[in-house]
């Protein structure tokens, strides 16, 4: 009887005591935001880096000007390990909290949380990652993708491959291979490939990479070898990066005709396969380096106090300054919410109408020290949560990511409607999806 | 001196056979559940229910799924990922072609699919013991695996290839679906596991049950005795499937809203496998101590390690997650090869005869 008491005990205390736990770090004047990361397992190499530049910028703006206009920002990380089950629990967690906004960092997470943002009111920002459909603001109010779905990122690597050959005329005949990581992320794209195929007559060759084999794509690239196609593109994310350009390298396929989407691109990625690696193409919507005077500021506040998790030496490498580049999508959505709604400490509510009239012209990234660092955010609305905004291509020289082609702007008119009817799709297979009822600030 | 069975005679062969026989056990369990229908849904906030009590109580079937294989019938087995995600995935196609169908039907009947599949891939388990057995049911989990990516029409030519939750109502509220309170969902969750806890503990006492043992304990022998081996060892792969399809449907339908195959992956096996070894082979309630410790101990670590005033990196905790529970394992198999539910058969043990041992 005694053990039995002390188990009723046991679980009335754990219930009084986990509220106790999760509601302990929300303040009035304060604005929440979580940042789900992954520093552990498979896809660290590429999740690290993008923590450290997300927490950096949020927390450097907190210790040079003491917040967004006045109000400090609560910035908690939650690890995820890049699985969907960690992240469903890092939601849940966070939820308590009133966070402003979700930033999933795994495709996998973001379908997941894609119908209950609604619910939650809370908006979920995958930045060109996620479900490319989401774009579609009228069907999805809550969730925002910008600065480009990866539908057009392979409309801008197509265009770019068109280019080298001399026009989209001479795709025709042309065998273009795609090697993907087999889960949400790499198929994501395969559909508009299709279409791609169909309408410019070029053959492609599907290399898909399952998750458990990301390290072990000898398989894949045999094939790739035997196929011998023109071209390559890379849907990768994690060790499966750093693999698979250490196999083309192997296979000598040549580096100038594989071409990543902007997640394959780490420092880390083409780094590991030396001077064989030189000519690796990927896309990219964020500048690389560390002369911006914003970067300056976070090694000046926090770096070289200490007071950042990230080395020195990695500070300015190109997923760092993605995770950069995320956070200031967060800090001018709250920002622009401050100034929607005349108050300081914003909800998720705000922050969704923050989102959604979100610009940052050129003059604003030079405000915000980040001079020609991004494309200008011009074309998020209310019906257009991406933007379709324009990235560039960059290449590996051995020691570097070197920018090499001007701003490439998507297909979009090409995509657009593609994305109405997967959109129109993903809501007719969900019986019951809610009909747009938040009023627009920024009409399209 | 509480707990004794002194003095409580029984008179009736019903007396004698009841589930708990004795009044202490019968007085606990009515305030375990007492507290699980009441006290958690009224005071649990909403992340403690779906978070932390929902996906207990499914792992915590799955694990029953799996003891009943492993732990009742001496079978190891290293496919409950794949049974599971059978489970998941044929209770989103039967909820997507008969969408009249109440989910809650479907939810039981996707279980069937899987017992199904479970026979199929039992059927070595004649030949084959022990470790071969085991890498043939490894083998299972990879084309199980494979099939979920591989086979579009599993995720009706979903271009995510993952699989999203209806929404579905019971008694007019929503049950699944982004809708859903945590507070319905827990109460669903709840009843269906309790309800097959009840039908395992009946299953594993009863004739089927001391076939199982038997076979566990000695196949040739039992063979001997007149049971027939074949038919016991697929009833016990049937049934072990069959609760792992059910909780492989309420994990997608009830917790995580939506899926990709990576969530039946080889290391979801693994998790399950680890909480029958540290709660207890061969014990229902072993099920439940071991789903509680391996599913919790992450989640409560870093909260718990912020109330002691240490603050640490979330990637640090996840670190020290890890360690801790490998070295729970570790220390288990050192220490109590039996698992949690033998700690608590001592404490039992202890307490009958307190305060006077002898």
């Amino acid at each position: 009887m005694r053990m039995k008491g002390l188990l009723v005990g046991a679980v009335l205390a754990s219930t009084a005591v986990i509220p106790a736990f999760v509601s302990s770090a929300s303040a009035q004047d304060t604005i929440y935001v979580p940042l789900f990361s992954y520093r552990t397992g498979p896809f660290a190499g590429s999740g690290i880096p993008i923590a450290n530049g997300m927490s950096d910028y949020l927390n450097m703006l907190n210790e040079r000007d003491g917040g967004i206009n006045g109000v400090k920002l609560v910035v908690e990380e939650c690890e995820t390990g890049y699985n969907t089950e960690k992240g469903v629990a890092c939601y849940e967690s966070t939820k308590a909290k009133n966070p402003v906004i979700t930033n999933p960092y795994s495709t996998g997470i973001t379908l997941q949380l894609i119908p209950r943002a609604s619910v939650d009111k809370i908006p979920v920002l995958s930045m060109a990652y996620g479900l490319s459909a989401s774009a579609v603001g009228q069907s999805f109010p809550w969730v925002f993708n910008p600065p480009a779905t990866y539908w057009d990122g392979l409309s801008m690597i197509i265009k770019y491959i068109a280019d080298k050959e001399g026009g989209f005329a001479k795709l025709k005949g042309k065998t273009i291979g795609y090697i993907f990581f087999d889960g949400g992320y790499g198929r994501e794209p395969l559909p508009l490939l299709e279409i791609f195929a169909k309408k410019y007559g070029f053959e492609t060759k599907l290399y898909p990479v399952p998750p458990a084999e990301m390290q072990n794509q000898s398989g894949q690239w045999l094939n790739v070898r035997k196929d011998k196609p023109d071209w390559m593109i890379m849907w990768g994310w994690g060790a499966m990066n750093p693999t698979a350009v250490k196999e083309a390298a192997r296979i000598k396929f040549p580096m100038d005709k594989f071409v990543g989407i902007w997640w394959s691109g780490g420092d880390d990625d083409a780094r590991p396969a030396g001077d064989d690696a030189k000519g690796y193409l990927t896309l990219n919507f964020n500048g690389v380096g560390s002369q911006y005077p914003a970067v300056q500021d976070i090694i000046k506040h926090l770096v070289s106090k200490g007071k950042s998790q990230t080395q020195p030496d990695k500070v300015g490498e190109n997923l760092y300054n993605r995770g950069i580049y995320n956070s200031v999508l967060i800090a001018e959505a709250i920002r622009n919410a401050q100034k929607i709604t005349g108050k300081k400490v914003v909800t998720g509510e705000d922050v969704r109408r923050g989102l959604e009239s979100l610009t940052i012209t050129q003059a604003r990234w030079k405000e915000l020290g980040l001079e020609g660092f991004g494309a200008p955010i011009t074309n998020v609305n209310c019906t257009d949560h991406n933007g379709h905004h324009a990235a560039y291509m960059q290449q590996w020289d051995g020691k570097k990511w070197v920018k090499i082609t001007d701003w490439i702007a998507p297909l979009k008119d090409e995509v657009r409607p593609l994305l109405e009817a997967a959109a129109a799709d993903y809501v007719a297979k969900n019986a019951g999806w809610p009909k747009r009822t938040e009023s627009c600030d920024r009409p399209s | 001196m509480f707990y004794r069975e002194a003095g409580q005679f029984k008179t009736t062969y019903r007396a004698d056979m009841a589930t708990f026989p004795i009044t202490q056990d019968r007085i606990g369990i009515a305030i375990i559940l007492m507290v699980a229908f009441t006290v958690i849904p009224y005071f649990g906030s909403n992340f403690f229910l779906h978070a932390i009590m929902i996906p207990f109580l499914i792992f915590a079937l799955a694990a029953i799924g799996l003891n009943i294989l492993t732990g009742y019938t001496g079978l190891l087995s290293l496919g409950t990922g794949g049974f599971m995600g059978v489970g998941a995935y044929a209770c989103y196609k039967l909820a997507t072609i008969f969408p009249e169908v109440h989910i809650l039907i479907w939810v039981v009947t996707s279980g069937f699919v899987s017992a199904a599949v479970g026979i199929v891939f039992g059927l070595p388990s004649l030949r084959i013991k022990g470790f071969y057995l085991a890498v043939a049911t490894l083998a299972s989990q990879f084309f199980l695996s494979w099939c979920f990516i591989r086979i579009p029409w599993l995720v009706n030519y979903n271009v995510s290839n993952a699989i999203e939750v209806p929404r579905r109502t019971l008694f007019g509220v929503h049950v699944t679906g982004p809708e859903a309170t945590p507070h319905a969902r827990y109460f669903v969750v709840l009843a269906i596991v309790v309800a097959m806890t009840w039908l395992a503990s009946n299953l594993v006492r009863g004739r089927i049950g001391r076939m199982w043992m038997a076979v566990r304990d000695m196949d040739i022998a039992a063979e001997l005795m007149g049971i027939k081996l074949l038919n016991t060892k697929l009833l016990a792969f049937a049934v072990s499937s069959f609760y792992c399809g059910v909780a492989g449907a309420m994990l997608v339908f009830l917790y995580y809203g939506s899926a990709e195959a990576t969530a039946f992956s080889i290391n979801q096996s693994f998790a399950i496998l680890s909480m029958v070894i540290i709660g207890g082979l061969g014990s229902l309630l072993g099920s439940f101590l071991g789903a509680a410790l391996i599913f919790m101990l992450p989640l409560l670590l870093p909260p718990f390690l912020g109330s002691l005033g240490l603050s640490i990196q979330a990637a640090t905790a996840e670190h020290l997650s890890f360690m801790v529970i490998g070295a729970l394992i570790v220390f288990f198999l050192i220490v109590e090869p039996h698992g949690l539910a033998r700690l608590w058969q001592i404490a039992k043990q202890k307490l009958r005869v307190w305060p006077y041992p002898y």
